[in-house]
Order: structure tokens, then sequence, then C-alpha cells
């Protein structure tokens, strides 16, 4: 978000004609978990825009909540969890975090839509393909007769570049790429302004991963679909997406251009996280990040990354640094930038 | 001449169609490989291929956990399934395993412990209790683990990375030549990857342990490999040094992986994908040509008719594809000589 674009968010949130318009805007989005252990901050004040076309990487480490902050997107977050506080508009109209439960259920698939996490294994196993694709526009209340409902299946099918034929198959006859594809048809089948995708290529094979990939980026790109992909895969973020947003315990540490980031990371973790990735040349180097990511029970005072952080100073350990943007459209949360 | 540790000799191994399957299916065919000899010689061989190239079988095969349909697991030359119980005992100790899945290893019902004391009892590495609790606590170091911290926990109480690094402590217990390590990494997040994977190298250099590392991940075993062997629906397609494999790779099939690497680097991205359609085309097993013609963008009619023999194209490099049939044709006796090129006292098979 650039400085005039955050201006014009500012006077006008609902405008949908500004051209960096923000198709999601989070902010300071709360998700805790009430475990008999404690509470645990599984998303602790994550601000961000998502603009409309564009897409974002989430990364992270497992338990950073990045799945968490998804499924409280599509306020799917089960108890013991809850959304604490916080905001996340879509559109400019609706708050996520607070429309009802019935306002929610209009907007899932319509507006925003999650591939989940091995979405492949959630389909119906005792429903072919077709009934699958078309069940989601029937519970939206899209009513279609057979002909349309036909024609409706394979226009889903092609977009997604399968084969006709598989809508009369079950999901068993299936390949994982071809599984994976249909659940992203299914995502699509609104036309969504957002769409979660958290780690759909994971159990795929690489060169499926990039044909699956394909997929999601052409349609992506003609629909206008602004994407969330989520995982933890460094290489893959680095091939499909446009803005990378690191995660580290419950809360954003750098938000930025990929390349930007991947040049110059400003974060220190971003820069560990960087530097185990195993690259072309320099064989047989390996760098792990010291340290475990903390318990989000008990987490650390101040910064939550300060006790794995080679640069940490004084201040670190006693004051959460700041959300702040350092340069147009880089967002970082580190001392090393001063802030307040 | 010296012999492997542990090999694979002609083997061919088939999963027989059961009541509802039709169709028996192939999942290694014609299969030499071996791991492991003296210290000097230890090396890291990863064996890549994507899903159903038949990778996991060879390390079931090798762990003897399967029986070949047809050709010879050795074990210190000895066919390993015509051989006496204490021969059996001596591998199982020799050779050790790392699974993929950090979570499915465990009895959840018991602490970790559970998982270390076993081996050493069953073994009867310790005289003692305290001798037995010196021995779990130098594996788990060894790993860059704390036993405080990990002893006397139950496996949920651990995160996957901790988990994964105990199974390696397991396996580092027995003091073994061979690992076999299924996918030891896929499922850790990326800032233990490089930890785990380095501590799978000290094991090599420090303590002369031959590990193969089977795995989809090209781009972790172009780090920690000396050698490779791409498998394809149960057969190698191309085998060999690792640096020279991926950075110039061969045989189509290779170039097509090594393409769709996703390397962490948005100024380098991945060109066109590979036709779906073809992707799709799930190539009938058994056909008598080249088992990747029907996906390959430089068939010839050569290669619907016949399957392709191994063919030297370098001094440390072999590939299975008809575009190098003007080269010399690898023996089977010679496949380590392939792989272990780079070691100074070669070892060959001995048939």
């Amino acid at each position: 978000m650039s400085e005039t674009a955050a201006q014009v968010r500012d006077v006008h949130e609902a405008s949908e004609e500004s051209v960096n318009e923000a198709v999601l805007q989070v902010k300071d989005l709360h998700v805790y978990y009430y475990t008999e252990a404690g509470v645990v901050k599984a998303v602790d004040g994550v601000t961000f825009d998502l603009d409309r076309g564009v897409k974002m990487g989430l990364v992270g480490e497992s338990g950073c909540g990045k799945s968490t902050l998804a499924m409280s997107l599509m306020r799917m977050i089960k108890r013991p969890g809850r959304i604490e506080s916080g905001q996340a508009l879509i559109n400019g109209r609706d708050d996520l975090a607070s429309v009802s439960d019935e306002r929610m259920r209009e907007l899932r698939l319509r507006e925003i839509s999650l591939i989940p996490q091995g979405a492949m294994n959630s389909l119906n196993p005792v429903m072919r393909v077709k009934d699958q694709l078309l069940d989601g526009l029937e519970d939206h209340g899209v009513k279609l007769n057979g002909r349309e409902g036909r024609e409706r299946v394979n226009a889903l099918l092609e977009s997604v570049d399968l084969d006709l034929d598989v809508a009369d198959m079950y999901p068993h006859e299936l390949s994982g790429g071809m599984k994976q594809r249909v659940c992203v048809a299914i995502a699509i089948s609104m036309e969504p302004s957002v769409l979660l995708a958290d780690e759909p290529t994971s159990a795929l094979d690489v060169v499926v991963q990039r044909q699956v990939m394909a997929t999601i980026e052409r349609l992506q790109a003609e629909m206008g679909i602004s994407m969330i992909l989520i995982g933890h895969d460094m290489g893959l973020m680095a091939q499909s997406v446009d803005q990378l947003a690191v995660m580290y315990a419950g809360r954003l540490a750098e938000v930025g251009d990929v390349h930007d980031i991947f040049e110059e990371p400003l974060h220190p973790y971003t820069e560990l996280l960087i530097s185990t990735l195993p690259t072309l040349g320099r064989r047989g180097e390996f760098t792990g990040i010291p340290g475990i990511t903390p318990a989000l029970v008990n987490p650390p005072s101040g910064c939550l990354f300060h006790p794995r952080c080679p640069h940490a100073m004084d201040i670190c350990s006693e004051v959460a640094p700041t959300w702040q943007e350092i340069r147009p459209d880089h967002w970082v949360a580190c001392h090393l930038y001063g802030g307040e | 001449m010296m012999t492997s540790l542990l090999e694979l000799q002609n083997v061919t191994k088939v999963y027989s169609g059961g009541l509802l399957r039709r169709r028996a299916t192939v999942a290694l065919e014609d299969n030499y490989v071996s791991i492991g000899g003296s210290k000097s010689e230890a090396t890291i061989l990863a064996i890549a291929g994507e899903s159903g190239s038949g990778k996991t079988t060879m390390g079931m095969l090798l762990l003897g956990f399967i029986e070949p349909t047809s050709g010879k697991v050795l074990y210190k030359g000895q066919d390993l399934w015509e051989s006496p119980k204490d021969v059996w005992r001596d591998f199982r100790r020799q050779v050790q395993a790392i699974f993929q899945d950090p979570f499915e290893v465990y009895n959840p019902f018991y602490k970790v412990d559970h998982m270390l004391t076993t081996p050493v009892k069953k073994f009867g590495l310790a005289d003692s209790r305290a001798e037995q609790e010196a021995i779990v606590e130098k594996a788990l170091t060894g790993v860059g683990l704390r036993p405080g911290e990990t002893l006397g926990r139950y496996p949920h109480q651990l995160s996957g990375g901790q988990r994964q690094r105990v199974t390696v402590a397991r396996a580092l217990l027995l003091d073994p030549k061979v690992i076999i390590a299924d996918e030891p990494v896929s499922m850790v997040d990326a800032s233990l990857r490089a930890t785990i994977l380095k501590s799978l190298r000290r094991l090599k250099n420090e303590m002369g342990i031959s590990i193969l590392y089977i795995t989809h991940d090209l781009a972790t075993a172009y780090h920690i490999c000396e050698d490779i062997m791409i498998l394809y629906q149960g057969s190698v397609v191309e085998a060999g040094d690792v640096e020279t494999v991926i950075m110039d790779p061969q045989h189509p099939y290779t170039k097509l992986l090594v393409s769709s690497i996703p390397w962490p680097d948005p100024n380098r991205r991945w060109g066109e994908p590979e036709d779906v359609t073809k992707g799709q085309a799930l190539a009938e097993r058994g056909t008598v040509g080249c088992k990747f013609a029907p996906r390959c963008p430089q068939a010839m009619d050569i290669c619907h008719e016949k399957r392709p023999s191994l063919f030297w194209t370098g001094d440390t490099r072999a590939v299975s594809c008809f575009l190098y049939q003007d080269s010399p044709v690898v023996q089977p006796s010679e496949i380590n000589k392939v792989l272990t090129n780079t070691a100074s006292d070669v070892s060959v098979a001995a048939p």
C-alpha cells in the first residue's frame, strides 16, 4: 500500500474506484485459543492490506498461526478458539470478523473462498465430481437445470484444465493433481474476490505442483482474484507470488514485494529464513535458524523473535516493535528500524 | 574385490493384484544399487523420483521389510533372504531407517523414551540402567537435542522437528553402517530442515555412515548427496554425480524434473510447465518401449518399440535414453562405478 493509497483508504474506506484498492483489509486481528494450558495467541495483532489481483504469499513455520489466520478469515475457527478483536474488511463492505453467521455463509465461496490444507482428501468419496462442483453453487441459491448444470460443470472443468470425462468420476479414480484441480474448481466456482490457498500443492510432485500452480495463477489473473498463498516453501513463494508476508509466532514480521524481500530482507527472521534455503551454487552449505519457535502459551517478552535473533538489543526483550512502513509498500516490525 | 555392505542385484518387485485390482503393479524393475562399504567411502546417495517411481519400494527392499519378486538383496555379499537368523540380527543393527512422518512412527501411549530404550534393550547394548541412560543421552545430544527437554515427554509434547530428530537419534543408537532415510525432511519446517540435513551430513563425515536419501526434493538432494539416481516408474533413468546430473541433466525426464524445482529466487522463475494433458496421460505400465516415451517431447520411433539400456555418457554418469544410444552400454556389474567414482577405492559388485 503506497502512501497515497493509504490516504485514500483512510478517507473513503469503501471506495471501489481507487486504483490500488484493497480487496481485503485486515486490521489488528487477534485470534486466541483458550486451552487448558492457557491462552494461545495464535494470531496476535495482524494488519495488512491485500490489493485487487495481487498474489500474496504468507509464510511461516508450523505453528506460527498462518492457517489460523486463514481459518479466521473464513470464520471457521472452532472452540476453544475465538476471534478476539480486530477487523477484516472484504470489498470495503463486510467485516469478516463480525458479520452474522448467515451473512458469512453468503460470503463464503462468493467473495472469499479457501482451498484448505490437504484439500484433495476432503472431497466426498461417494459423490461424483460433477455433483461436488455444483454443491456449493446450489447452496448459494444458484438454480440450474440439467443442461445448465452440465454446461457449468464443463466450464469449470475446462477452466482447471481437466478432461470433461472427469465429471462422472469419483475422487478415487483421480490422481492427486487431478483431485487438487477439482478443489480449485470448487473454490473459484463463484468467482470470489479473495482466494485463500493453504499449501495447495504440498502433497504433489514437483512437476504436477508446477502445473497446478500454473492453472491457479492463470485463473487468478483471468478473474482478477486476489490470492493469499499460505505455505512454508519459500521456493514456491519465490516462483508464484507478488507480495510476501512473513509471519512469526502469531505476528507479522515483514510484508513487502517478493523481489525486494529476497534481495534485501529487513527483518532478521526473514533474513535467516532466506539463508536456510537450498540454492543453486553454494552446494553443501547449510544454515539453520538457532533455537526453536516460542511456545505461544508463554511467549517471550518484547519482540517474540528476540531469543533467536542475532541482532537482538536491550530494547527487544522489553518492548514489542511497532508495525511500520519503512519504505513504500514495505512493512516491518523490528527495532533495528527505529519507530516509536 | 570389495563387496558393498548392502546391494540390490537385478531386483524386481511386483505388487500383485488383489481381489479388487485386476493388474499387478511393477514397482521396481531390474534394479541394481549398492550402498555402504568401508568408512573411507561412506557416501550419501539420493534416490529421487516422483510418487510411484518405486523409490520407497527400493528403501523397503533394502531394509528387508519386503521380499523381492526376483533378484537378490545382498547383505555383506550374502543373499539376505537365504540368511540365518544371526545374519538378520546383525543386519537389523547395521542398517537403520528414518521415515518421513515423524508423527506416525510413535506410539502415542508411550513416552519417547520407550522408542529409544527399546533398541538398547533388544540388542543388549547396556549392562545397567545408568549405561542405558548414557547411551540414550549421547544419541540425543548427537542430533542437537537436550536430553532433559526431550526425555520423559510424550510424542505430542514435542514439535515435528524434535520428533524427527529423535528418530534420527534412535537410528544412531545402534551405531549403524547404513541409514535408509525415506523423505526425512519433507514434513519439517525450512529452518529445521537445514539442521536435520546437516546432522545427516555429519553422520556421514564423522561417523562414516552411508546414507540412502530417498526424496522427491531435488534441491535438498543436490545439497547433501554425492551421487543421485533418478527413478521413473521403477526404472533408473539417470544416475551419476549429483553436481553434473542437476546442473546438466541429460534424460528428458530429468530435464523436466530439474526445470520444475522451485528455486527460491524470484528472478529465476519457472518456464512454461509441461503440457498438462501429457502429464495426466498416466502411461501404461509394462509397455514395450521406454516408460517415459508417452510423455517425452523428444520421443523417436525406437522409444516406443524397445526399452533403452543404461548408456555411459560420462565418467560418472549413465542415462537410460536412446538419445545416447551411440555411447557404450553400462553392464549391470558396472553400476557402482557410475555412482562411486568420486570415491578412490571403488567397490565393484561381485556377481
